[in-house]
Order: structure tokens, then C-alpha cells, then sequence
């Protein structure tokens, strides 16, 4: 386990410098720069941003700026913001916790409604339920995610306005509610966003999930716990679910990019103020520093991500515990 | 089926089973024929006695033994376990009988959760079926783990940790732990080395005798069964092609087929000179069985005729030996209308175009 772990650790620095190093290629050679187009203002004049340029260094060869922006970051200096006028480090403070929010809880409720389906599908196989639950489910999975965002907000937001449409809390009367009217501000605020990502994922989690238990299902052990006088509920539960569970964690490891890709969009749609509308907008000002930061946080958390499942997975099954 | 003396009542009785498998085709999934696994196959076994099934790969010796247990559903027969119609019962019942007929799979790797414990796997049992719980479970495990010649401690050990013949161990003691009266033995130790094997089938034959268990032994040669087993059942193709005491079996084998697997066995003097007969071309498909006798695309008896393509040949008792000890007065059943004696008579014969008179054929002897 410790061995693994420290390959892993070593993989992930590299894999986290090349996103790095091709992020900030990239968003250099798009066109214009933090005070360029994305400025437009007749009251700058030319030298008055000849001389921003000049200040924050934006005037030397490429090389150079390269050098000295991966060195700050290794150093633990991220920079500052032009676009938020403030240091990216904050930035990124205050939008991370939103998006982890909104992950975290669209990833235990998918693993939860995924996998209580693919329970329900495998123990009847062939039945009606498992036919049009799985159908219900390649929808979902077969949806874009703006569109899913957008038609749940269509039906539960204005067609029947049960939920906020966009933010994290009430802009207005968040700040006069108790503790709990707060929590469930919030908790309304997250619901459709999360929901929207929920149905996504928990439909790939259910397919993969069900294939694994009727795979597990043929085993020869399934077979000796049957024959050990098991009822088929317990065969299920006890010896085919525990066994079939780890291909899905490995699975969700690999998911892991995909979710935060599906974040970003449905933060957009949602007007979820977290590392999608901070990465989208970033991009859009030429914000070099905090485009590259962001960058650095998403191939952070899609290592982090196939880490824990690796370790998860080899926990759970003893033949790769004391690997 | 049986003429044994008044009194001894079969544990299993098993009449006429068939297995047949749906074939499967096109996108729609419409049954296109079957396979026909076991079709007609009749047996019984006796308290503490051992029945071998011998047959080659896919003739149905695993899908006869699952269906005894249920674990695969039977197409048509009855399956009698000490009276009671397994095949009748409900899923409560049926989980109830498990405790008194267990199995021992083929393959020791993958037959063991591989995400329990040894202790967990064989404690199961003990608790489902409300033998044992708490410290007194744990204490009957690791009594179970000593009597298949396994150290207490195991208990902790995963599957992966062990040997195949430990893992093996651990099957045996799992099916014993919930006290059952009769076992399937699946290939017990085909998947074990060799010089495994005979420490297992020694541990099997123990526990027979300390708890008077019967067993239904499979093995795909006669040689394994060779020690253990008190008769012998050929199986080819589906079906029950000769029955008889062990001795008689191996002194007297009269359907070609046992000829032809007895050929192949080992003798233990250097000198013995034998002839080996090479069965010729493939065993047929279960989905296409041949007609008349199974065997006849392959049948090396001399008298083997146009006949033997039509009529069924009965399963009829031949030979003049009969079983001691355990099998005493047990049958010798030999399904081949060339065997002298049959009841398929000279004109029934001749009508189906024979050309030949049946004639006694024994060109392997004394392969003990
Ligand atoms: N679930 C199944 N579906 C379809 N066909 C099957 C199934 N199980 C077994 N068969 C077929 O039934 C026949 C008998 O199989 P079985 O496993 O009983 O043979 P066996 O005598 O145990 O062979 P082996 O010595 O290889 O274990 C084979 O032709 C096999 O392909
Ligand atoms: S019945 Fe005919 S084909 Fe079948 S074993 Fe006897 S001689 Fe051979
Ligand atoms: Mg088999």
C-alpha cells in the first residue's frame, strides 16, 4: 500500500506540471492579453496599457515569464488576479468549497441511487422494472448536461417554482435567517444543480454496477453460498455486491474528470459561483494567472480523484491489501 | 433399480433426470434447439456409500450433481432425498434440505469468496442454518479446520494466501460444517497436483467413515475413482451407460465405452500387457446426440451393426459378478444391445437391420 502510494505521488507531480506547463502555453497563444480587447474602454490609452504590460511583465519573451511563473508556483505563489483584483490564492478560496460542495454531493447520491439500482435490476433480471429503469437510466446518461440543467430548471424552477434559480444562497434574505433557515436556503440552492449531475452519473454508476453483480452472479462462489443454503437476497448482498463494488470504485476513479467537466458546465448554467464560473470567466478576461490556477486545481483533484479509488479499491479486497 | 436387501432404503433416488439448456440465437434471443446435458439418467445412493460418476469433459457429470442439489433446475425427473421430492420443493424448504446435502466444487480457486475469510466462509453456514453463533461458532470452526488437516489459526487467512489442496480443505470444511448426510464431490482434487490428490481423496474417505457420509464422487477417469468408490456409474453423452460394483466394473467391463476408458488407465505391473483402444473421432454435440445408441459413431464392438443406429439399448442387468461389502448385491447395468444377455430379442434386432448376432466382447480384463 505504501509503495503504491508513493508512485502514485510521484505520478501525480508530474502529471499536475505537464497540465500546468500546457495550460499556460495555451492560453498565451490565444489571442490578446488581460489588458488588451477583453479591456475595451476608449478612456485606457495604448501607452497607459503599454505600460501595465511593462509592469506585470507581460512585455518579455515567453520563456522568461514561463520561468518565473512556474518558479512562484512551485514556490506556493500563485499570483495575482487582474480580472477579480485580488491575489488567485483567494480566489480560489472562496470558490472551491462550492464546487467540492456540489460534487460531493451529487457523487453519494449517485453512488447510492446507482447502486441501490443496479441491486434492484440484477435481483430481477429481465423483469419490467429492470427493463424500463434501465431504459429511464440511458436517457439520463445520454443527455447533455446543459440540456438536463436546463429542463430541470424549466419544470422545478419556473414551471413549478419550488427551487431558487441560480446562486448558493438568497441574495437578499440569506443574511436574516437563523442557522437552520440558512442551511436550507442552501440546501434549495444545491438541489437542482446537484440533482442535474446526480442523474448523470448515477446512470453510468447503475449500468456498470449491474453489469458487475450479473458478472459476479455467475461465480462459482455465488454458486457456494447458494449452495450453503443462502437466500438469494443475502448471495446478493453478502458475497456478489461486496465483490462487484471495486470495479465500480476504479470506475469512479476514472469518471473522476468527466464530473468535473459536468460541474463546470452545469456551475454555468446554474450560476454556481465555483471553479467553473471562476475558470470560465478567467478565461474570457485573459486572466493568465488564474486560468493557469485553476487548471492546476482541476488536474489536482482528477489525481487526488483515481488516488483515493485506488486506495479505496485496494482496502476493500485483501488480495491487493499488503500489495 | 436396486435389488439389494429388504430394508436399505436409498438416501438419494434419482429417476429419469434431464437437464436441457436452451440454445440461444439471433438478436432476439428465441430458443433455437437445446443442450441436451443430462437426458435420462437414473441412480441412487446409499446411506455412507459412494457412487462415482466417471464420464469424459461435457457429458454432464457437473449439471447431474448440481441438479441433484437444485443448483441448476432439472428439465424433467424426480430427485427423492431420504423420500422427500426435491424438485417439488419451495424456495424455505429447499433452503432447510441444503443443510443435509452439500457439495464440494470443482475448482478449489474460484468456488471461495475471495473476500472472506477461511473462518468467515465456513462460519456461514453454521449461522444461516442456526447450528451455532458466537464464541461456539468460532469454536466449531476451528474444530471443522482441524479435522480437514488445516491449523486453527488459518481461520484469518484469506483464499489467496493458501495452496490449491488447502483451498480445497477449506470447501471440504465448509460443506461439513453444517452437517450433512450426502455430498456432491465435483472433481474434488482434478484440480489439485498429483501428489495432493491422494492426501485429499485420503481425507474424504476419513470423514466418510467417522460420519458415515454417502457421496456422489465425479471424476472424468477411472482411475481416481478406482479407490474410493463402492459402485461406478459410466456416464457418455447424458446418459448412464454401465453401473456396477467397483470389482465388477474393473473385472468385467461389458459397454464398450468403459472398455475404452479402462484401456487407458494404468496398470500398476510394468509387465500387464493390454491393448489400448483409441476411441476414434470427437465426442458428438449435446445440442445433436446421435440416434439409437449414443455411442455407435464410436463403438469398436465387433458386432456393432446398422441397428445399434436405431434402437435405444435399455440400461439391463449383465454379468455374472456381483458387488461384497457395501455393494453387495447391487446390479450390474449395462445399456448395449450387443452384450449378451438383452431383452431386445434377435427379431427386434434383425428388424432394425442387424447383420449381426450379438456377441460377448471383453478385450479389456482385470484392470485392478
Ligand atoms: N449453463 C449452461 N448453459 C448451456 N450449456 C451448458 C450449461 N452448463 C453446461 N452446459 C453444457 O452441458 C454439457 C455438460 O456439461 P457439464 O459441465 O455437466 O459436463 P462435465 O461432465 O461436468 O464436464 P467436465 O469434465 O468438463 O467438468 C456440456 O456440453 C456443456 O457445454
Ligand atoms: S449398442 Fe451397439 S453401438 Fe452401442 S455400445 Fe453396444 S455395440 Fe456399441
Ligand atoms: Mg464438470
Amino acid at each position: 500500500m505504501r509503495r503504491l502510494l508513493a508512485a502514485r505521488a510521484a505520478q501525480a507531480v508530474v502529471v499536475v506540471a505537464v497540465v500546468a506547463t500546457v495550460v499556460f502555453a495555451l492560453i498565451h497563444l490565444a489571442p490578446g492579453d488581460p489588458f488588451g480587447a477583453a479591456l475595451e474602454s476608449g478612456r485606457v490609452s495604448p501607452e497607459v496599457r503599454a505600460e501595465w504590460r511593462a509592469r506585470y511583465g507581460l512585455d518579455r519573451p515567453l520563456a522568461e515569464q514561463y520561468v518565473r511563473w512556474i518558479g512562484s508556483v512551485a514556490r506556493g505563489d500563485l499570483g495575482w488576479s487582474f480580472s477579480r483584483n485580488r491575489p488567485v490564492a483567494g480566489a480560489l478560496a472562496s470558490a472551491l468549497p462550492n464546487t467540492l460542495v456540489l460534487m460531493g454531493t451529487a457523487l453519494l447520491l449517485s453512488i447510492a441511487l446507482g447502486i441501490a439500482a443496479a441491486v434492484l435490476q440484477a435481483a430481477r433480471r429481465g423483469s419490467l422494472v429492470d427493463r424500463g429503469s434501465s431504459a429511464l437510466l440511458l436517457v439520463f446518461y445520454s443527455m447533455p448536461e446543459f440540456w438536463l440543467g436546463l429542463m430541470l430548471l424549466l419544470a422545478f424552477a419556473y414551471e413549478l417554482p419550488i427551487f431558487p434559480v441560480s446562486g448558493v444562497v438568497d441574495p437578499v434574505m440569506h443574511e436574516y435567517m437563523g442557522t437552520w433557515g440558512r442551511f436550507v436556503d442552501r440546501v434549495r440552492h444545491l438541489a437542482l444543480p446537484a440533482l442535474t449531475l446526480t442523474l448523470l452519473l448515477s446512470a453510468a454508476i447503475a449500468r456498470h454496477q449491474r453489469a458487475a453483480l450479473l458478472d459476479v452472479a455467475r461465480a462459482d462462489f455465488t454458486r457456494t453460498a447458494r449452495a450453503k443454503g443462502l437466500s438469494p437476497r443475502a448471495v446478493l448482498l453478502r458475497h456478489a455486491l461486496r465483490n462487484s463494488l471495486g470495479t465500480t470504485i476504479t470506475l469512479l476513479g476514472l469518471m473522476f474528470p468527466a464530473l468535473l467537466g459536468g460541474a463546470v458546465i452545469v456551475e454555468t448554467v446554474f450560476a454556481w459561483p465555483g471553479m467553473g464560473s471562476l475558470a470560465t470567466s478567467a478565461i474570457a478576461q485573459r486572466d493568465y494567472p488564474l486560468v493557469s490556477a485553476t487548471a492546476i486545481v482541476g488536474a489536482v483533484m482528477t489525481v487526488a480523484g483515481s488516488v483515493i479509488a485506488d486506495v479505496l479499491g485496494a482496502t476493500a479486497d485483501p488480495r491487493l491489501r499488503d500489495a | 433399480m436396486s435389488e439389494r436387501a429388504a430394508g436399505v432404503r436409498p438416501l438419494v433416488s434419482v429417476r429419469d433426470l434431464a437437464v436441457h439448456f436452451p440454445v440461444k440465437k439471433g438478436v432476439l434471443g428465441r430458443a433455437k434447439g437445446a443442450v441436451r446435458a443430462v437426458d435420462g439418467v437414473s441412480f441412487d445412493v446409499f446411506p455412507g456409500e459412494t457412487l462415482a460418476l466417471v464420464g469424459e469433459s461435457g457429458c454432464g457429470k457437473t449439471t447431474t450433481g448440481r441438479a441433484v442439489l437444485r443448483l441448476v433446475e432439472a428439465t424433467a425427473g424426480t430427485i427423492l432425498f431420504d423420500g422427500t421430492d426435491v424438485r417439488a420443493l419451495k424456495a424455505e424448504p429447499l433452503r432447510k434440505l441444503r443443510r443435509q446435502m452439500q457439495i464440494v466444487f470443482q475448482d478449489p480457486f474460484s468456488s471461495l469468496n475471495p473476500r472472506m475469510t477461511v473462518g468467515a466462509t465456513v462460519r456461514e453456514g453454521l449461522v444461516i442454518h442456526e447450528l451455532a453463533e458466537g464464541a461456539e461458532a468460532d469454536a466449531r470452526v476451528r474444530r471443522l479446520l482441524e479435522e480437514v488437516g488445516l491449523r486453527p489459526d488459518q481461520a484469518s487467512r484469506y483464499p489467496h494466501e493458501l495452496s490449491g489442496g488447502q483451498r480445497q480443505r477449506v470447501g471440504i470444511a465448509r460443506a461439513l460444517a453444517v452437517e450433512p448426510r450426502f455430498i456432491v464431490c465435483d472433481e474434488p482434487v482434478s484440480a489439485l497436483d498429483v501428489s495432493v490428490q491422494a492426501q485429499v481423496v485420503n481425507l474424504l474417505q476419513d470423514l466418510q467413515r467417522d460420519r458415515g457420509l454417502a457421496y456422489l464422487f465425479i471424476a472424468h477417469d477411472l482411475s481416481v475413482v478406482q479407490h474410493v468408490a463402492d459402485r461406478v456409474a459410466v456416464m457418455y453423452l447424458g446418459r448412464i451407460v454401465e453401473t456396477a460394483p467397483g470389482e465388477a466394473l474393473y473385472d468385467e467391463p461389458l459397454m464398450p465405452y468403459t472398455q475404452a476408458l479402462l484401456s487407458a488407465v494404468p496398470v500398476p505391473d510394468p509387465d500387464a500387457k493390454r491393448q489400448r483402444i483409441v476411441l476414434s473421432g470427437d465426442v458428438p454435440s449435446p445440442a445433436a446426440p446421435p440416434s439409437g445408441c449414443v455411442f455407435h459413431p464410436r463403438c469398436h464392438h465387433p458386432a456393432r451393426d446398422a441397428a445399434c443406429a436405431r434402437i435405444v439399448p435399455p440400461l439391463e442387468p449383465k454379468g455374472e459378478m456381483s458387488g461384497s461389502g457395501k455393494s453387495a448385491g447391487a446390479p450390474h447395468l449395462v445399456a448395449c444391445i450387443k452384450q449378451p444377455p438383452t431383452t431386445v430379442d434377435d427379431a427386434t434386432q434383425r428388424a432394425a437391420g442387424a447383420t449381426h448376432p450379438p456377441q460377448r466382447y471383453l478385450p479389456v480384463v482385470g484392470a485392478r
